[in-house]
């Protein structure tokens, strides 16, 4: 505590910081498109595809071959570990086809949770071993940032102080091994929407949790302004017989970043958490627009709700893989609008955007 | 952890957030003028004046009766225990004629430091009374809140509306130690919880002594653990974050560093300190001068407000020796110097308050008192 032993040069502080910038330039967010092999098995079994590695390729090659139009709204995809050696149909590698649309690619390195004994059911997330070489390589293989996701959950009796603590030291372990391979790590401190506790239940976790994220940042010295920080948005529980507006949402979300997020953190991007693709979006877009004063960009980093109306309208077939790229361009160009606080809502309110993408108690 | 008591109820919270505004309203600062009997025996000493309780009183009248057109620079004023309860040659109290010109009144409510057993000369504060041993550091620790919220709302009934409390690190080899942050961060929460209570803004002061040779970086790095360790504090405690005021150190060299460095390198490092370590809720940030000269307290406000770094927060001043050095030195003790040493302050506080939106231009000369330096080592209550 008492003398600096610099963890960074300025030129390593240099490169993180301008990907950082790069992923969240204005209008910008992230695609997650870095589902695990099981959590595959979930998306491609709701529309009645095998779950294989071709499948798999396939699907990446539907989202990954969008046209320049993307350039403006995508910053950023997240990779799977397979999906970072796959290639398309013509023998381009996926990470160059994402980064010859000036895209920067990252590469999920957590790997899943494990249980917390004695706790009511809590979890922290492994992955650590080994992490150092693996971030050299990914980096070699093209990776400039780095996703890890930890998980909490609320009941009556968690998050348990246990929880917190383990899970925001182990994200700035990860963090900080990251920052040392050159990888911009996105810190993920998911509090599932399960449960029917209400929006002020939900602030008030998310504040304990976020301000203890960012106390072990600053204990493990790592550089604030090249990371991201990709939280839940601040919701009531799925069950929480109250409803909230959009704008209440907002409200409450930059509330509790604005109390616990330091400025010098250049994004924060959101998880979509199972709202539907167009809840996303509005909440994203009131986000953006709330009355309270943002240091920070506020953009999305989405899976479900960028990818739900392009998996529907590609149903494993290569004959709708236009239609279902189309589909992810469309949300893709919402979502940036979103981020801009330009978005003025779709008015359909049918169809595969409005769905609820929940799916109970998601673990990887 | 897991379920919200809420603290304060919204209009508890609003009240809070309202007078935090209106402190560091645009262009405002702090007078602190709360020096205790002791240190105003110092400040006396130097102008061969002797500390008696008239010569306190009769100085603070003078600044409190400046024109009301101080308001424009000046948003909140610091008062010690003794002087909320002085009155002006009128018989019209101080509080009154401080707030009747629109100005918030806050009190000091810590009591100085005490000792951390087993620290290399480390303190905390305390509320109690000082023992003989306190100048040395060297012995037990001690605690320092009893009673606080008794005296919180009895201050609140006299006219505060905010507190002000110090806590004291220092840089040198071995220090600030783990225990010595995260004492002084938790006595702060607790401090601050208890004001909010009673409806005081509390103004967290977790000053690191300029003492020492070390560099602007060894300060840099040393303040961002010292922020963060508040920060994580203040959320632990439930305290609302919209209705505190920071007042920390800036980020400068060491006094006897040899290196120097110019008011962009510490306007550039302060900032960056702080964005990295307070939360954009807190509404304002109010740097102690902590033995800068007038001139240079000026200088490092105004460049900060120049900086193009994001500024979330005011950026403002809560300054004692850096606002009140020239009127001590025109005052000299004489009553006839009265409207010279107004004069003085109510220059200083003008300059403060175009530094704190940036605009401060330096023209001509600036006088000896406004140069010299005002560091008093190991400086202490």
């Amino acid at each position: 505590m008492t003398h600096q032993y610099p963890a960074l040069t300025a030129e390593q502080k240099k490169e993180l910081s301008d990907i950082a910038l790069r992923i969240v330039a204005p209008g910008k967010g992230i695609l997650a498109a870095d589902e695990s092999v099981g959590d595959m098995a979930k998306r491609l079994n709701q529309i009645g595809v095998e779950n294989t590695e071709e499948n798999r390729r396939l699907y990446r090659q539907v989202l990954f071959s969008a046209d320049s139009r993307v350039k403006k709204c995508i910053g950023g995809v997240i990779f799977f570990h397979e999906t970072m050696y796959q290639k398309a149909d013509d023998g381009t590698p996926f990470v160059q086809m994402i980064k010859d649309k000036g895209i920067v690619v990252g590469i999920k390195v957590d790997k899943g949770v494990v249980p917390l004994a004695g706790t009511d059911g809590e979890t922290t997330t492994q992955g650590l071993d080994g992490l150092s070489e693996r971030c050299a390589q990914y980096k070699k293989d093209g990776a400039d940032f780095a996703k890890w996701r930890c998980v909490l959950k609320i009941s009556d009796n968690t998050p348990s102080a246990l929880a917190i603590m383990e899970n925001a030291n182990v994200l700035a372990r990860y963090a900080s091994i990251c920052q040392q391979n050159g990888i911009v790590p996105i810190v993920e401190p998911e509090i599932l929407p399960d449960g029917d506790h209400d929006l002020k239940r939900c602030q008030y976790v998310t504040e304990k949790v976020l301000a203890a994220v960012y106390k072990a940042l600053s204990d493990h010295h790592v550089y604030l302004e090249g990371t991201l920080l990709k939280p839940n948005m601040v919701t009531p529980g799925h069950s929480c017989p109250t409803k909230y507006s959009p704008e209440e949402i907002a409200m409450a979300t930059v509330t509790a970043l604005r109390r616990t997020v330091p400025p010098a953190v250049p994004g924060v991007t959101f998880l979509s958490g199972g709202q539907s693709e167009e809840e996303a979006s509005i909440n994203l877009n009131a986000i953006n627009t709330c009355p309270l004063a943002r240091p920070w960009a506020l953009t999305f980093s989405y899976g479900r709700a960028l990818q739900a109306s392009a998996l529907s309208a590609w149903r494993g077939q290569r004959d709708n893989a236009s239609a279902a790229t189309e589909e992810f361009v469309k949300r893709a160009e919402v979502n940036g609008l979103a981020a801009l606080g330009k978005y003025e809502g779709s008015g359909d309110e049918s169809g595969a955007a409005a769905q609820s993408l929940y799916v109970a108690n998601h673990a990887y | 952890m897991t379920h919200q008591f809420p603290a304060l109820s919204p209009e508890q919270k609003k009240a809070l957030s309202d007078i935090a505004q209106r402190i560091v309203a645009s262009g405002k600062g702090i007078l602190a003028a709360d020096e205790s009997v002791g240190t105003m025996g110092n400040r006396l000493q130097k102008i061969n004046v002797e500390n008696t309780e008239e010569n306190r009183r009769a100085f603070r009248e003078i600044l409190f009766s400046s024109d009301i057109s101080i308001n424009q620079s000046i948003g909140g004023v610091i008062l010690f225990h003794e002087t909320l309860y002085q009155k002006d040659s009128s018989g019209k109290s101080f509080p009154a004629l401080i707030k009747e010109k629109g100005i918030v009144v806050g009190i000091k409510l810590d009591k100085g430091t005490a000792p951390l057993a087993g620290t290399n000369g480390e303190t905390t504060i305390q509320g109690k009374k000082r023992s003989k041993y306190d100048h040395d550091c060297t012995v037990l620790s001690s605690t320092g809140l009893d009673g606080l919220a008794e005296r919180c709302a009895q201050y609140k009934k006299d006219g505060a509306d905010f507190g002000k409390w110090r806590a004291v690190l220092k840089i040198t080899s071995t220090t600030p130690s783990q225990l010595a942050i995260q004492e002084n961060a938790n006595t702060l929460a607790r401090y601050a919880s208890i004001c909010q209570q009673h409806g005081l803004v509390p103004i967290v002061e977790p000053e690191i002594l300029p003492d020492g040779d070390h560099d602007l970086q060894r300060c840099q790095y040393v303040t961002e653990k010292v922020l963060a360790a508040v920060y994580k504090a203040l959320n632990d405690h439930h305290v609302y974050l919209e209705g505190t005021l920071l007042k920390p150190n800036m980020v400068t060299a060491g006094h006897s560093c040899p290196k120097k460095y110019t008011p962009q390198d510490v306007a550039i490092a302060t900032v960056t300190t702080l964005l990295r370590t307070v939360p954009a809720a807190v509404p304002g940030i109010c740097f102690l001068s902590g033995g800068q000269s007038e001139e240079e307290a000026s200088l490092n406000l105004n460049a900060m407000n120049q900086s193009p770094l994001p500024k979330p927060w005011k950026l403002t001043f809560s300054y004692g020796r850096a606002l009140q050095a020239s009127a001590l030195a025109a005052w000299v003790g004489k009553s006839e110097n009265k409207k010279a040493a107004q004069e003085a302050f109510r220059k200083r506080a003008q300059i403060n308050s175009l530094a704190c939106r940036g605009q401060y231009v330096v023209s001509g000369k600036t006088d000896a008192a406004a140069m010299q330096s005002l560091f008093t080592a190991s400086y202490t209550y």
